[in-house]
């Protein structure tokens, strides 16, 4: 019996950081029709941030505080993820509005940037970021089953970052606006509404999430120059697989892909689990083109 | 449509300029050099068929490494077994198999081990093209699901250490056809057949895109349900251009083996994947002259700046691939191209879509 808690938990778990990862990515793919293909690297930018607000913290503050530091975290990786995101918002993506392939093949090369300049700046061997004494330890419900505190957290953080973007983009004027901005371009500009604009935020949104999953991805193990590119075609699957464009999609998304990944593991081995996950994925494509979730459009020639 | 014209008619002028140029470059370079140039003439023919797919039916494809490994692996299991004299591979023996798997014994025929370097990406190809394009999954779904598969290859080659050699790949082979590899004509004898492969796949593409069906795939790339209301079935055109294409990327693996000596898991994955795009697209996709051009030069500044400075190399190709993309979509042929017409000062103003700048871009 408690083997299968603990599976479970695993499963939600893993789960929890695919859709973290991917739920910046379901803003600028779903939503903005944009391949960013560094959103792998936007995660990185999120565990450096972590990684160098605990140096600070370790060799310039008291002992005693060094704990609240990754609570500092998360919204620095947000916002530092967030205004490089708008930088490469304003410099490069906002040429490809429209060019998804382009867009894709644009962002490798920001990747492929972004990951030296990592190694230039911290080295190429991964490093370790010691995690708040708070969240050392687990939950303890019987002998043997322990829920870490680290993964509790973790799914914890998911959940309030749902709500957040829910929040955002269903309640408050400027999610309407991008909600307009991405369904009819045109007829948003006509109505006022400063399109190029919403699309700087709406991208530094996206990336600025993909910071936060960084910064929670520091708690799982070591960061280094590739943490990234680990990520980023898992998480362009949840996004497939849940159906572009919608929020709702990348939570089961997310949660049939970490689950099967961890049952498939529990049954075979590592590799075998990630082939089975992937085929099962292209063939559930085969049966629903457009994923899970869909959004009915009538347009003949709907691209990405 | 006038400069895609031009470039057409001069395309093979340029194309026969290229292989006398690569015939004689032996004269002129060490043996270490021309074994290089032999492998990026690999790449090459297989840049040919990523065009192919891409330039031309507006398919891209993630993946192509894995047909590349494919072809790749297909002879280096033959190689590997004709170094093992009968016995059976060092790497097996380490993993600890007593006798040769099933699938490796007919392998130690060159002839069935050069067939399925064809034949083997092209069924994977038939499988996964037919599946996804007669679901309509296209676009970037395609791409998305075609790294995927790129993914699976590598975890699954990696995984299966006793079989396909694991991380180390399949390497340290003895001789070719019973042609010893170490000697130095043995290495000019694949040279040579490789330019002899490049000039027949040109041959090919060039055949193809010059009739009917090459323009069916250019009319599939610009409006494909145009091209299905007309009367056409897109699916069959693009699953015969990408079983094609996966073809010629296990020829372009088979001819790479014997050179460089060594194939691995690294050379199938998503990262070599995008790079062979990045060679068509830096080259000038939808011309043929542009992928060969481009896959021969990226290497070749590549394996130049590498040599120096290895960190530059990243900073070089990334930043060069945003520039193609934004500045030049036509890639060195279209900016060579719109150069000339400038210097002959003729309009620049050209309708041809590709080659007309991305309107925000300036």
């Amino acid at each position: 019996m408690d083997t299968y808690i603990i599976q479970i938990f695993n499963g939600i778990s893993v789960s929890s950081i695919f859709v973290l990862a991917a739920l910046g990515l379901g803003i600028t793919f779903g939503l903005m029709k944009v391949i960013n293909m560094a959103h792998g690297e936007f995660i990185m930018i999120g565990a450096y941030v972590t990684y160098l607000l605990q140096n600070f913290f370790l060799t310039q503050m008291d002992k005693s505080i060094f704990d609240i530091y990754f609570l500092l975290a998360m919204p620095a990786a947000f916002i530092i993820a967030g205004i490089m995101g708008l930088i490469l918002e304003v410099t490069v993506i906002r040429h490809l509005y429209g060019r998804p392939l382009d867009s894709m093949l644009a962002t490798w090369g920001v990747s492929l940037v972004l990951q030296q300049l990592a190694r230039s700046v911290f080295g190429a061997p991964n490093v370790d970021v010691r995690s708040p004494a708070w969240l050392n330890g687990g939950l303890i419900l019987s002998q043997g089953l322990q829920f870490p505190y680290k993964r509790l957290f973790i799914i914890a953080l998911v959940v309030v970052c749902m709500i957040g973007v829910f929040w955002l983009l269903y309640k408050t004027a400027t999610g309407r606006r991008i909600r307009a901005v991405m369904q009819n371009r045109d007829m948003a500009a006509s109505l006022g509404i400063n399109a190029r604009k919403i699309d700087a935020y709406t991208f530094a949104i996206g990336s600025g999430l993909a910071g936060i999953a960084g910064c929670a991805l520091t708690l799982m193990g070591s960061i280094g120059p590739s943490l990234g590119t680990a990520y980023i075609v898992d998480t362009f699957m949840v996004v497939v697989l849940g159906g572009v464009g919608t929020l709702w999609g990348i939570v089961t998304g997310g949660l049939v892909i970490g689950t099967s990944n961890t049952t498939f593991e529990f049954f075979t081995n590592t590799s075998w689990g990630k082939v089975l996950v992937f085929l099962l994925v292209i063939l559930f494509l085969q049966w629903r083109p457009k994923g899970l979730f869909t959004i009915n459009s009538r347009s003949l020639d709907d691209q990405a | 449509m006038n400069v895609l014209g031009r470039i057409q008619s001069k395309r093979n002028i340029i194309f026969i300029f290229i292989v006398v140029m690569l015939s004689i470059a032996p004269l002129f370079l060490s043996d270490f050099r021309v074994n290089l140039l032999g492998k990026f003439i690999a790449y090459a023919i297989l840049a040919l068929g990523i065009d192919l797919i891409w330039g031309y039916t507006g398919i891209l494809s993630l993946g192509h490494g894995v047909y590349f490994g494919l072809g790749a692996y297909c002879m280096a299991m033959y190689l590997k077994l004709e170094a093992a004299r009968g016995k059976i591979p060092d790497f097996m023996s380490w993993s600890g198999l007593e006798t040769l798997p099933w699938f490796w014994q007919p392998f130690s025929s060159g002839t069935f081990s050069l067939t399925m370097a064809i034949l083997l990406p092209a069924f994977l190809a038939f499988a996964v093209g037919y599946l996804t394009f007669k679901n309509r999954i296209r676009g970037v779904y395609f791409s998305i699901l075609s790294q995927a598969l790129a993914i699976i290859f590598v975890v699954l080659f990696v995984g299966q250490q006793a079989y396909t050699g694991g991380t180390n790949g399949i390497t340290d082979y003895k001789s070719v056809f019973g042609f010893p590899l170490s000697i130095d004509t043995t290495q000019m004898a694949l040279y040579y057949v490789s330019i002899v492969l490049l000039v027949l796949t040109y041959a090919l593409c060039n055949f193809l895109i010059e009739r009917r069906i090459g323009k069916i795939l250019v009319a599939i790339r610009d409006g494909e349900n145009r091209v299905r209301f007309s009367g056409y079935n897109p699916t069959s055109y693009k699953v015969f251009v990408y079983c094609l294409s996966a073809a010629i990327a296990g020829i372009a693996g088979a001819i790479y083996v014997p050179q460089v000596g060594i194939i691995s898991p690294a050379e199938m994955g998503i990262v070599p994947s995008i790079e062979m795009v990045i060679w068509v697209a830096i080259g000038g996709k939808g011309t043929l002259i542009g992928s060969i051009i481009g896959a021969i030069l990226v290497n070749a500044l590549k394996s130049g700046i590498s040599e120096s400075f290895p960190d530059v190399w990243s900073y070089f190709i990334g930043f060069a691939f945003i520039a193609v993309v934004l500045y030049m979509p036509a890639g060195i042929v279209g900016l060579v191209q719109n150069m000339a017409e400038k210097f002959k000062r003729k309009s620049t103003q050209c309708k041809n879509g590709m080659m007309e700048k991305p309107n925000k871009a300036a």
